[in-house]
């Protein structure tokens, strides 16, 4: 099966066919796709009515055989855009600043006049707080689509969820409530699992953890906030993830950033993925470590980096590293790409650095038994040296864990920032954390757990498939349950969101910074809990608003080939 | 070159055309010439001890083959020593509250930072399970996409800003990424930042993250911090046009987690006027617990709220939940809401919004505070501080420091020894013999190598609001029983 994925790794990507107009198309880990989609393994049996026939689940159906389609493991593409596009991209960034500084000249002679942009202290002599360039940039363009982000919701983030209504008087510098409500169908949340419910052996179990223990902690770990409930949580998560130990922590972000400086220091190398999460380069930052960056998920930049660090050691001692760390991530939450596991931990062997696995997004939503990338490519946990995860997404709850060797973690549980001085979890967080890991391990004695697995599967594939089928630039991986979709120009984040709001679908819409200048995108997430039909409905309205901003800028579909 | 050529005019195309047709012929040889030997020097392979022969792939395999790494976890790892205190938490039984319940003993708890005994409070509880029975228990999403839930997150921030005076509050999920987060989101590189030596380790990582330009003064010394200033008032006029861009500030905490002392905020106040720095300060401890509504340092001082350009606190103390918020004018806390800046700092855009259900949580707990009930118990807290000042302080061997009014206070031994492990595990030993007495402490933990400011070994104490005097005087007693013997 190895050899099987090596090979088609390294093949070159002949297959060029599509490439009409003279620009190529970025393939990542060089696989090249010949737009059929293929499945392997054997049929797989029907689980409800709501998979269709034309689109099994890409799931194996029996845990002992887990890596059936390895070998397709990297046809993630990122298809560039067209020139013009590229062009008028920039000319609206142009367009935008213009009006921005009309709009701040106004404000220079006070026409107008926001709390958020006067600085009672600035004319007191103090040296401006925010540099020119960063405040204007969110002054003047973030401001106008300032009623996209933040929308106050009241209802559990499910598979739909109720957005409070508010309006702006004053162009989105501040809202007010109307009263009013709108029910959508929620592709923005990281609910992969369905796991945010009011309802349920969840909620009933949170529920009673909170009679039972409380909320608050008021101490840390290591002083005198470790309950029963901790030490259960940890156990189970190691066995979940397949280490021998695991400690956990009240915040994701938090749990990167505080435990890095636990595993490397100076003198050490952290070789960091482009797209990498926020809190992995803060980590990397607070560590003292070294930091090179390699092209995201490109196999081949990596070992470039890799074979110069080892060969050159430290910049101007030259002396040897002391230890390299690759840091990646499972699922990247904006590219939607799916790190190419079996490659690095190649390139770990041969190179002797170690591994540290970020699955934030891709724990309980990848592989046939929700065990995160390891599990979808059918490797060893054993080889990755430190497993990190939260339990935000596909939990439906909160905080991180990192698992990894006894001796490891041991450790960590001397040395971590967050083990000594952060509080410990919340009792119902954690609660919360048990109950769903059971389920999808399966140990309350039902099939739920695959069942949503299963489902979560069928919905990425269904939908990126069709989203493809649309004419649309997606990103990313076929399987990964994170779907972005190309706008380019910033005008057009706000744009769908507000459309699809109105046509009652929630989205989440990225731009710069976020994303590189001229890639805004809308982003879809998948989860269980959505039905097909509640699919078709997103997918018929996206259809709408595909023609209403022409987001067809796919030249890989027919629609768009002459 | 020839006569044509007028300086400080940028000559038009036609211009430098009739200048080369009017140039004696010598001239352009000469000009030729010199410009050949531009190139020559520009493009000639200089030697540079760098790109000598580069490394043949056999040669680099042979190093990597060379290459040993060193193990992940580092051979002189605080773990490999089994008793490590951390290796063997105390495991908690039972809901945390004014007594737990460790190894089957119930015990008068004096170890966590639930100052008010909120933790307990039913209306907290109600208020928990209410959210959670709308929203579920995770937000499944940052605040800016769709984790915002309206009725707690959104009315906690407004009624905290209420409370402490000030335009806008914003909310984190967790108590040490707030300040953390918060300094690298104004002070850049390059920027200064003045601190106090002994501010707690949450500061520290900010302050790290910021990559600013960092400035300790000796703790609670004000001489010092006018001196730092004064220096840097110097360093300004010889560079006014640097002075003009670089930003500073000052933060300090309004109680100290590490000594328990108060910050002098008058004189503070006073500095930071008079050197305009901004302030931050850090009310994780002094939130809930100074001032006779609770409202913080700057109740207790009577300053302003004002004063200050940015404070933050935790909800995981006095609030008794999890999470952290920063507040002052919209101006500046509005920044922290923004991707934009600091992409590889912030909290609070990079993460989950905090769990309805804990926000709900403090929510009431802040109604508490707020109610005459709550005024109460701060009152009550206040005087357990000053008794306790005095009950706790009388141990043979031993001193209380901190002030009397924090309900933080360290017990730390009057002369220590040479090694720090010695006076630790002395102390590890105390707290196991308290604990078999029925009263439960905790030694205040750090991490060694890298606090920079790693205060003596001690027991923090922490006094709440549901301790009656009998039940401060049998920890005083406890704490004279199980303290080690002189000559431990
Ligand atoms: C890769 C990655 N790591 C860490 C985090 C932070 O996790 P949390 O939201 O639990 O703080 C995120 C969340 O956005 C993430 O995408």
């Amino acid at each position: 099966m190895k050899e099987d994925a090596m090979m088609h790794i390294s093949m070159e990507p002949s297959d060029l066919k599509h490439m009409k107009n003279g620009l190529p198309l970025t393939m990542n880990g060089v696989a090249a796709t010949n737009g059929e989609v293929k499945y392997r393994g054997h049929e797989q049996p029907v689980l409800n009515d709501s998979v269709h026939p034309a689109f099994p689940p890409p799931v194996s159906s029996s845990a002992a055989q887990p890596s059936s389609h390895l070998c397709e493991s990297h046809d993630e593409m990122f298809e560039e855009p067209p020139l013009l596009i590229a062009f008028f991209t920039y000319v609206g960034y142009a367009i935008l600043v213009i009006f921005g500084y009309i709009k701040d000249f106004y404000r220079k002679i006070g026409l107008v006049n926001h709390l958020q942009t006067t600085d009672p202290r600035e004319k007191e002599g103090y040296v401006p707080l925010y540099s020119s360039f960063e405040s204007f940039y969110t002054r003047n363009l973030y401001r106008v689509i300032r009623d996209c982000f933040n929308r106050p919701i009241c209802s559990v983030p499910g598979a739909e969820i109720t957005l409070k209504d508010r309006v702006s008087h004053d162009y989105g510098w501040t809202f007010q409530f109307t009263g009013t409500t709108t029910r959508c169908i929620n592709m923005a949340s990281y609910n992969y699992l369905g796991f945010a419910q009011n309802s349920g052996p969840c909620f009933e179990e949170a529920r009673k953890s909170i009679h039972q223990w409380g909320i608050g902690m008021a101490s840390s770990r290591n002083e005198s906030g470790t309950l029963e409930l901790h030490v259960e949580l940890e156990k189970q998560v190691a066995q979940f993830v397949g280490k021998e130990d695991a400690i956990t922590f009240g915040m994701g972000f938090a749990t990167n950033a505080l435990n890095m400086p636990g595993l490397v220091s100076k003198g050490c190398l952290i070789i960091s993925d482009q797209c990498n999460h926020a809190s992995l380069i803060l980590g990397a930052r607070l560590s003292g470590a070294a930091i090179q960056v390699f092209k995201h998920n490109d196999m081949v930049s990596l070992e470039e980096v890799l074979r110069n660090a080892i060969v050159q050691g430290q910049p101007r001692t030259h002396r040897p590293w002391k230890k390299i760390l690759i840091v990646v991530e499972g699922i990247y939450s904006m590219e939607g790409s799916i790190v190419n596991l079996p490659r690095i931990l190649e390139l770990k062997k041969k190179y002797k650095t170690y591994v540290y696995l970020d699955e934030a997004h891709s724990i309980g939503a990848m592989g046939p038994r929700g065990r995160g990338v390891v599990d979808h490519f059918g490797l060893d946990p054993k080889d990755v040296d430190v497993m990190m995860g939260t339990f935000t997404k596909s939990f439906g709850s909160s905080g991180g864990y990192i698992a990894g060797s006894k001796e490891l973690i041991d450790h960590l549980r001397t040395v971590s920032h967050a083990a000594m001085y952060a509080t410990s979890m919340s009792p119902p967080v954690i609660q919360q954390i048990i109950t769903s890991m059971k389920i999808i391990m399966g140990e309350d004695g039902t099939l739920e757990g695959q069942k949503r697995i299963r489902q979560l599967a069928f919905n990425a594939r269904y939908f990126r498939e069709k989203l493809k089928a649309m004419g649309l630039i997606v990103y990313g991986h076929k399987e990964s349950p994170v779907v972005p979709v190309l706008l380019y120009m910033p005008g057009k984040i706000a744009c769908i969101i507000r459309e699809m709001t109105k046509e009652g679908v929630a989205v989440v819409g990225v731009g710069f910074p976020a994303t590189p200048l001229i890639e805004s995108r809308v982003r879809f997430c998948l989860s269980a809990s959505h039905s097909k039909e509640m699919l078709d409905k997103v997918l018929e309205k996206i259809d709408v608003a595909a023609d209403l901003l022409s987001m067809r800028y796919s030249r890989l579909h027919p629609y768009n080939k002459h | 070159m020839g006569g044509h050529w007028v300086p400080n005019e940028s000559p038009s195309i036609v211009q430098l055309f009739h200048a080369i047709i009017d140039a004696p012929l010598y001239h352009l040889v000469v000009e030729g010439l010199l410009l050949i030997w531009v190139f020559w020097l520009i493009f000639r392979k200089s030697y540079n001890p760098k790109d000598k022969a580069p490394l043949t792939e056999k040669e680099e395999d042979d190093l990597i083959e060379e290459w040993q790494p060193e193990p992940l976890v580092p051979r002189n790892s605080p773990s490999f020593d089994p008793d490590h205190p951390a290796l063997n938490p105390r495991i908690i039984q039972s809901k945390i509250g004014k007594y737990m319940v460790v190894k089957g003993r119930k015990c008068l708890n004096v170890s966590t930072h639930d100052y008010l005994c909120l933790n307990e409070e039913p209306s907290v509880e109600d208020a928990s399970v209410k959210s959670l029975e709308q929203f579920g228990v995770g937000s499944c999403g940052p605040r800016a996409f769709y984790g915002t839930a309206g009725h707690v997150h959104v009315f906690f921030e407004e009624r905290l800003a209420k409370f402490l005076s000030c335009q806008e509050a914003c909310l984190y999920s967790y108590g040490f990424s707030t300040i953390a987060s918060a300094i690298p989101s104004y002070s850049k590189r390059d920027d200064v930042i003045f601190a106090d030596a002994g501010v707690n380790f949450a500061i520290q990582k900010g302050l790290v993250a910021s990559r600013s330009e960092i400035r300790y003064f000796r703790h609670n010394d004000m001489d010092h911090l006018l001196e730092l200033l004064l220096e840097q008032q110097r360093l300004d006029e010889k560079n006014p046009k640097e002075a003009k861009v670089t930003r500073r500030f000052l933060v300090v905490e309004g109680i100290y987690m590490n000594t328990g002392d108060l910050c002098r905020l008058p004189r503070i106040v006073e500095l930071r006027r008079q050197f305009k720095v901004r302030l931050l300060v850090d009310e994780s401890i002094s939130f809930g617990t100074l001032g006779k509504t609770g409202r913080g340092i700057f109740e207790h001082y009577g300053i302003p709220n004002s004063e200050a350009d940015l404070i933050t606190g935790t909800l995981e103390y006095a609030l008794s939940s999890v999470g952290g918020f920063c507040v002052g004018t919209s101006f500046i806390v509005d920044n922290q809401r923004i991707s934009g800046h600091g992409k590889s700092s912030s909290g609070y855009c990079f993460s989950a919004a905090l769990p309805p259900l804990l926000a709900a949580g403090a929510l009431a707990a802040l109604e508490y505070i707020e109610s005459s009930r709550g005024i109460a118990a701060i009152e009550r807290l206040r005087r357990n501080c000053l008794l306790a000042q005095v009950e706790w302080g009388d141990v043979p061997g031993m001193e209380l420091v901190g002030d009397a009014v924090s309900p933080v206070k360290h017990l730390q031994f009057k002369d220590r020894s040479e090694n720090l492990k010695d006076d630790s595990r002395a102390l590890q030993k105390m707290v196991e013999r308290a604990e078999e007495m029925g009263v439960a402490l905790t030694s205040a933990c750090y991490v060694e190598d890298e606090d920079v400011c790693m205060p003596p070994p001690s027991i923090r104490l922490v006094v709440s609001s549901a301790l009656d005097d009998g039940d401060i005087r049998r920890v005083a007693d406890v704490l004279r029983r199980s303290a080690p013997r002189p000559g431990r």
